[in-house]
């Protein structure tokens, strides 16, 4: 039997902003996810990311900017499509499983009579075979997880929003359930939205990733450039470990306390030069560096190390890699930086 | 005031505020008419009532509530501590025991000390032969204060025992692994942690002795209950029964009020329990607490049953005229079941309102059940006498305004139980269903309501069981000639018929047993905490 694929449509965020009180929860969030496109919302506790989630699923009112799921407006001022007629999924932090029915029922919920059918399938993809008869109470945390993100799906949503569906699983099934979730979501084609504060699962999943911050998100991209080419300091600091160094661009180099470094892009003058500590290579490069410290992590190794002139900084080095503190390098910096314009 | 916060965030549907409405406007009869009727003639019965009864009947009423209010929590927090705290054998049947006596309606309790302790009481027929012919006067203030300390304490024992069993001991083993003793510990950890649950049951038990009727009455303490009565049978102007009803009930409001006052005060994040707890061993002591509970046990709950069997078989042997039972009995249990039926369908929705919905209304409703669960039900009772007279002819002398009397005493205990329930309930099931494209009184129907079944139980028990032990708006308000067990009972013990008496009470305190018997055993007693 073949699933019927879901009707993905794309979503359109503009200027939202839902209060609480006198509190701006989210103040002038713009997001647009084109339709079967996964993106993924990052940000910090209280940056106003699940707020702007519920906001899409109908559990909150705007107080400004609209909302427009398929280029029709679901909320705005005037217009509030109310949730259950938005045909938006939504996987909630805690999977808000119904505890009075089975696990059959619970998918089954959101479906016209008589779908049994579909519930099977369901039940096959998900590969829970065999436990549609089971409660909630009685299935481990990633069978949860799986339960809740297939009665999402059974109602073929338009747009599926997913709340820190990863939050509450430990690290190696965590690994396990985002490429799970991923497959489904590709083989649905679904237009997913998901709210992570973990970079790991944001870059990992999301076709594209929006950087939310104060109730703004401040910047769209894919997790390549946000990684390798954020448009500021602020959003590099999402992405990963990031460290900034003085420097002085001329075109497509600067001078930075590491040495001549290549620019991602180019700049001219005073500037901060974004050099995450994995992209920092020891050894037989050129200015000499002195290890403070080494913290040992297992795949890797965290060695802090001394330039004069500049605050201690990090760099990573695979951990079979022979470094002690008081040790020496040559270090230096092999990959094209971006940097950016010091204000003022 | 922050007009936005009280704006719902969502709209709620009607079949949620058309209760909320209804449920607002029927508490608003019993104010407005006792408002009304208690000012038509001017301030001047104002004015005369407190410059004669007032100022006396205050002090008296307030004497006797702090006193029973002191001895509940005597009794009250040592019973609950012991068992859910201490190694006694036998702990659950212990705390049911200390439970059931809320089936005994204080009228009872007060017939039955009256019976045993009296004149002509049993306790002097017993002494009568040893040359004992007089006993301490029972009649008057100890005795109406032990009369409602042992119908009155098993609410506070509830209220104590749910804050005992649902607090956090981790608070109390961080103490302990700091060097802190035990002893040190109870008193810096676990009785801060008590005094809401305290101020709780103290509460409780002031309200419950100044809306009490029966006891003050049959043991002759004159208090607001018992002169308002006297006042309403005794003369053709009922003024005076109004201005005195309307004082009483500003007074159990203000208390009700400033108690709020300092429980918000007091109010402090509540954590569940995570772990067991350790039972405390009690060792050579546990003699003592057995003997403790032995005896709160007995006065509760053997004595007002065993004085009443007592008196059933004397009146068997002595051929005694017994009332018919059975129209009274099918007429209390009816009324029951109905009262519990509506109280609970139109507490539901507003409980629904309330907890998920917020907003003006939901505030209103809330507040509306403050004020009628303060009024006492003498003081409602009369409100709608006052209402039915004037206004709607056609109910009063029926029962339907019995059972309206009902409905708009009991929502507020309806409400409080229901609305805890679903404070307990995860919010974003609900959120759930209409993301799966499930309407919002869909979402009730397979979600909110599958899930609150329990405490719609607890709830309609509550209720079942509240109305089945109401004295004073059964008397005032049921039809002429309308026979009922609370009324069988009242008219019996007046006319101290007490073997008459001794076989409604008991059929009283049986019907009665059984929702609180299911309550405790399940202990979803805790809905009763207010």
């Amino acid at each position: 039997m073949i699933l019927e694929l879901s009707n993905p449509e794309p979503l359109d965020c503009a200027g939202v902003e839902v209060r609480f009180g006198s509190l701006k929860a989210v103040n002038g969030a713009n997001l647009q996810v084109a339709a079967g496109e996964i993106v993924a919302i990052l940000g910090r506790s209280g940056s106003g990311k699940t707020t702007l989630l519920r906001a899409i699923a109908g559990f909150e009112r705007v107080a400004a900017g609209e909302i427009r799921i398929g280029g029709r407006v679901v909320e705005s001022t005037s217009v509030s499509v109310p949730a259950h007629k938005r045909s938006v999924g939504l996987v909630f932090q805690d999977y808000a499983l119904f505890p009075n029915r089975t696990v059959a029922a619970n998918i089954a919920y959101g479906l016209p009579r008589g779908s049994a059918a579909r519930v099977t399938e369901l039940l096959r993809r998900g590969e829970l075979e065999g436990l549609g008869g089971r409660y909630p109470h009685q299935l481990s945390g990633g069978q949860q997880q799986r339960v809740a993100v297939l009665r999402s799906l059974a109602p073929h949503p338009r747009i599926l929003l997913l709340d820190e569906p990863f939050s509450n699983l430990d690290a190696a099934l965590r690994l396990a359930m985002r490429e799970e979730l991923v497959t489904i979501l590709r083989a649905e084609g679904m237009t997913a939205v998901l709210v992570t504060h973990d970079r790991t699962d944001a870059m990992a999943a999301a076709d594209r990733i929006a950087v939310m911050d104060a109730g703004r998100v401040i910047e769209t991209a894919t997790p390549l450039n946000l990684y390798m080419r954020p448009s500021s300091k602020e959003s590099a600091t999402y992405a990963a470990d990031a460290q900034f160094f003085p420097g002085v661009a001329n075109g497509d180099t600067a001078e930075t306390p590491l040495g001549t470094v290549r620019l991602s892009m180019p700049l001219r003058g005073g500037c901060e030069v974004l050099i995450r500590p994995e992209w920092i290579g020891v050894k037989g490069l050129g200015v000499p560096a002195t290890v403070v410290r080494r913290r040992f992590e297992g795949a890797h190794a965290r060695l802090v190390l001394s330039v004069p002139g500049i605050p201690e900084f990090v760099a990573v080095v695979p951990s079979w890699m022979a470094a002690e503190a008081n040790d020496s390098f040559e270090i230096g910096v092999n990959v094209a930086v971006p940097a950016f314009a010091t204000a003022g | 005031m922050n007009w936005a916060a009280l704006r719902p965030a969502r709209k709620a549907p009607a079949a949620l505020w058309l209760p909320g409405l209804l449920a607002v406007a029927l508490t608003f009869i019993p104010v407005f008419y006792l408002a009304l009727r208690s000012t038509e003639d001017g301030w001047s019965p104002w004015s005369r009532a407190f410059h004669t009864s007032v100022p006396q009947l205050l002090q008296r009423s307030l004497w006797l509530a702090a006193v029973v209010a002191l001895f509940c929590v005597a009794v009250a927090v040592p019973a609950a501590w012991l068992t859910t705290r201490a190694d006694i054998p036998a702990r659950r049947v212990w705390s049911v025991l200390l439970t059931v006596p809320l089936a005994i309606p204080s009228y009872i309790t007060a017939l039955a000390v009256v019976a045993f302790l009296g004149p002509k009481g049993m306790l002097q027929g017993w002494l009568e032969p040893l040359g004992v012919d007089r006993l301490p006067e029972v009649y008057g203030f100890w005795g109406a204060a032990f009369t409602l300390t042992c119908a009155g304490y098993p609410y506070v024992y509830l209220v104590v025992r749910a804050a005992l069993a649902s607090a956090d001991t981790a608070e109390e083993e961080a103490s302990r692994s700091l060097g802190v003793s035990p002893l040190r510990t109870f008193f810096a950890i676990t009785l801060p942690g008590l005094v809401p649950a305290l101020a709780a049951g103290i509460l409780l038990s002031v309200l419950y002795t100044l809306s009490d009727f029966g006891a003050v009455s049959l043991l002759n303490y004159s208090t607001f209950t018992r002169d308002i009565f006297i006042e309403y049978q005794s003369s053709f102007d009922r003024t005076g029964a109004a201005v005195l009803g309307a004082i009483l009930g500003l007074v159990t409001l203000l208390i009700l009020t400033s108690e709020l006052g300092v429980r918000s005060w007091l109010a402090r994040g509540r954590k569940r329990r995570q772990a067991a707890v350790r039972l405390v061993p009690l060792g050579r002591w546990g003699v003592l607490a057995l003997a403790f509970l032995s005896i709160a046990v007995s006065l509760a709950l053997v004595l007002p049953v065993g004085v009443l069997i007592y008196w059933l078989i004397n009146g068997l042997r002595a051929n005694a005229d017994f009332p018919a039972l059975a129209p009274a009995v099918r007429h209390s249990v009816e009324m029951a079941l109905a009262g519990a039926a509506i109280t609970v369908a139109l507490a539901f929705p507003v409980a629904i309102l309330s907890a998920r919905y917020g907003g003006l209304l939901a505030r209103a409703a809330e507040q509306a059940a403050y004020v009628t669960h303060a009024l006492p039900g003498l003081v409602v009772a009369l409100a709608l006498v006052f209402f039915g007279i004037r206004y709607a002819t056609g109910l009063y002398q029926t029962v339907w305004m019995l059972l309206l009397a009902y409905v708009i005493l009991f929502v507020p205990n309806a409400l409080s139980a229901l609305r805890g329930t679903l404070v307990r309930q995860p919010a974003n099931l609900e959120d759930a269903a209409a993301s799966l494209g499930k309407g919002p009184l869909m979402a009730i129907a397979t979600v909110t309501a599958p899930l609150a079944r329990p405490g719609l139980a607890a709830a309609f028990a509550l209720v079942f069981l509240t109305i089945m032990k109401e004295l004073p708006a059964t008397l005032i308000l049921s039809p002429p000639g309308y026979q009922t067990l609370p009324g069988l009972v009242w008219s019996r013990s007046t006319d101290a018929l007490y073997a008459g008496a001794a076989l409604p009470a008991l059929a009283l305190i049986a019907v009665a047993a059984i929702p609180v018997g299911l309550l405790a055993w399940k202990g979803d007693i805790g809905a009763l905490e207010s």
